[in-house]
């Protein structure tokens, strides 16, 4: 108690600079958890994906599509347990800004899908309407739609005006999964198309493929690739999460940059940190020597400084720990549907304090090293 | 008269200054008495506080034996000399050397820290030390609230309150007005007469040396003459 006494007096005997330094480790911390959290956030799509279900897309690129004849033949490989398609529609809704993903897609695509959960007589409702969409409840919140809403989109990919009628609302089964999209049938596109654009009908974008086991994943997506090799539109199978990461790749140095400038921030608050520190057990040198000469080991005199370190980084990042979730809430609020899923971790949260904890010992570790290194009767002529 | 408290031996110390070594103390031999109270004298630069130093074991001689206590301290390790600062010197300094982040009482009770004392213990031990130095109201005064003479008497309760065999100080007079010296020298004839306490007190006041028993005179680094016992 004496000790800690000591220590809690000594961290604030220059209140302003101490107070300063703390609002520094407090905003460091803090950014520190945004960027991390920004980063969590844009592999969260695909840390969502499963690994228990393929996607087979054109070998060539994803804007090929693949001929709709290939589902019996994937559907026919050993260890396909069931074939859906979707096609990524891309229509506005009243305005650019108000983007969100919409897919064109099988009648048994939600049954590969049972993180999305539909009340039963909605999704009847849906299979029964042509024109009958189903929206996410991310997405009907953001936008107030519900059942029985007609949703015009304006289309971009495919052009023209197209008119849904909202058959149901699905919620994630947890609160990790993403539910900013809209579904429709594949069946109104394609008629669709039959009748405006012939050539472009009964074609789908990609295939998502139920397996039988995750541990087959890697033999079934080359049986499948090997089906249609040698033809027009070869294919390329993985499982749904290295697609998605696929995706997220394309953004990586993006990605690479954010996660740097995060630790950035943290060396800046390091050099401040121990800055405050040198200048502390500088002006103090005295009393170490002091405290040597009344017989104290250097043990003590580390105990001093790396307390009062650590005792500073744990306010300044208890506080930045403490408004980190707020400030997600915040910029969720600004950022809107860049980011569905904004949540602080608790990796992000263990990160931070680990941050903290490291700056409070990197930053004691030189005023330690010289005050326990000087000699008393040098240490003792340091008063003025 | 049993052995002296302080055996000093043909004790020398030198400092490097670049290329240049700086003689500061040559072949000192003196033995200080149990229970004496010895001022050390001399102008600036004349080794009294390198002396000082070297007895109470916080700095290093070069050469020679210095025995406190019958303890050859030149042989001891780091450690093993800073316990034994610890159990058997007090320290006077200057410029009182408190703590500024701890109460009077705080400031007392820190050498006992090194000690197996409970803390209720360590309190009340620290509690009546000031109160032998007549600051018992002003336990929970933090040294920027004190005066030099009341700041300069925590440090003497700070230096006695572990009942240590040898007091050291150096200047402790040499912050203070007149009559906070006068009253600072009569605490330290106190302790020297009434607990037996052994002092030696490096000045380079004459008022300040005429509290002591015997006053040693250094120049250049060496002894002038015998000590002189006084009144």
């Amino acid at each position: 108690m004496y000790v800690l006494r000591m220590v809690l007096r000594n961290a604030f005997r220059h209140r302003l600079r101490t107070l300063l330094t703390i609002a520094g480790l407090t905003v460091a911390v803090l950014a520190f958890g945004l960027l991390q959290t920004v980063v969590g956030a844009w592999f969260a799509g695909a840390e969502a994906a499963s690994n228990a279900r393929l996607v087979t897309r054109n070998s060539i690129s994803l804007v090929f599509p693949l001929p709709l004849s290939y589902q019996a033949r994937i559907r026919s490989v050993e260890g396909v347990t069931e074939v859906a398609y979707s096609n990524w529609f891309g229509a506005v809704y009243k305005e650019p800004k108000n983007f969100f993903a919409q897919f064109a897609v099988s009648p048994n695509y939600l049954d590969l899908y049972p993180e999305f959960v539909v009340p039963p007589e909605q999704r009847l409702a849906w299979l029964r309407d042509r024109k009958g969409a189903l929206v996410g409840r991310q997405l009907a919140d953001e936008f107030g739609f519900e059942v029985g809403d007609l949703l015009p989109l304006q289309g971009t990919i495919y052009p023209g005006t197209w008119e849904f009628v909202v058959r149901g609302i699905f919620e994630g089964a947890d609160e990790t999964k993403v539910t900013r999209q809209m579904l429709f049938h594949w069946d109104y596109l394609n008629e669709t198309l039959r009748k405006t654009t012939a050539r472009r009908a009964d074609q789908v974008g990609v295939y998502v493929v139920g397996i039988d086991s995750p541990d087959n994943a890697a033999a079934i997506s080359q049986r499948i690739d090997a089906v249609v090799a040698n033809s027009l539109a070869e294919t390329l199978t993985e499982t749904e999460q290295a697609f998605q990461l696929g995706f997220v790749a394309m953004s990586d140095q993006i990605i690479g940059a954010i996660r740097i400038v995060s630790y950035v921030v943290i060396a800046i608050i390091l050099a401040v940190m121990a800055n405050t520190m040198a200048m502390s057990a500088r002006e103090r040198t005295a009393e170490y020597a002091t405290l040597k000469a009344l017989g104290f080991g250097p043990g003590f005199i580390v105990a001093l400084i790396l307390g009062e370190s650590l005792a500073i980084c744990a306010i300044g990042g208890g506080l930045g720990l403490a408004l980190t979730t707020p400030a997600a809430e915040m910029f969720k609020a600004v950022v809107g549907n860049i980011f569905p899923i904004f949540q602080v971790s608790s990796t992000t949260v263990v990160l931070q304090a680990a941050a903290a904890l490291t700056v409070g010992v990197l930053a004691a570790i030189v005023p330690t090293l010289q005050a326990a290194r000087v000699r008393i009767v040098d240490g003792l002529r340091a008063i003025g | 008269m049993g052995a002296p408290l302080v055996e000093i031996h043909h004790l020398s110390k030198a400092y490097r200054r670049g290329e240049q070594i700086v003689p500061v103390l040559t072949d000192i031999t003196l033995d200080i008495a149990r229970s004496d109270f010895t001022a050390l004298m001399g102008p600036s630069g004349s080794g009294k506080s390198t002396l000082l130093n070297l007895i109470a074991g916080i700095d290093k001689p070069d050469g020679g034996t210095l025995k406190v206590g019958g303890i050859d301290i030149t042989r001891l390790s780091e450690s093993a000399l800073a316990d034994w600062r610890a159990a058997h010197v007090g320290f006077i300094f200057q410029f009182y050397n408190l703590m500024p982040v701890l109460t009077a009482l705080e400031n007392v009770e820190l050498p006992l820290l090194l000690t197996g004392l409970s803390r209720a213990q360590r309190r009340e031990r620290a509690a009546l030390t000031l109160d032998m130095v007549n600051l018992s109201d002003r336990l929970e005064h933090y040294p920027n609230e004190l005066s030099g003479g009341q700041q300069q008497r925590v440090a003497i309760a700070r230096a006695i309150v572990s009942d240590p065999m040898l007091i050291v100080a150096d200047e402790p007079t040499g912050d203070l007005d007149r009559q906070s010296a006068a009253d600072v020298l009569a605490l330290m004839q106190r302790l020297n007469r009434e607990l037996g306490k052994t002092i030696i007190m490096v000045t380079h006041d004459a008022n300040a040396a005429r509290a002591a028993r015997a006053v040693v005179h250094l120049e250049k680094g060496e002894l002038i003459g015998e000590p002189q016992p006084q009144g």
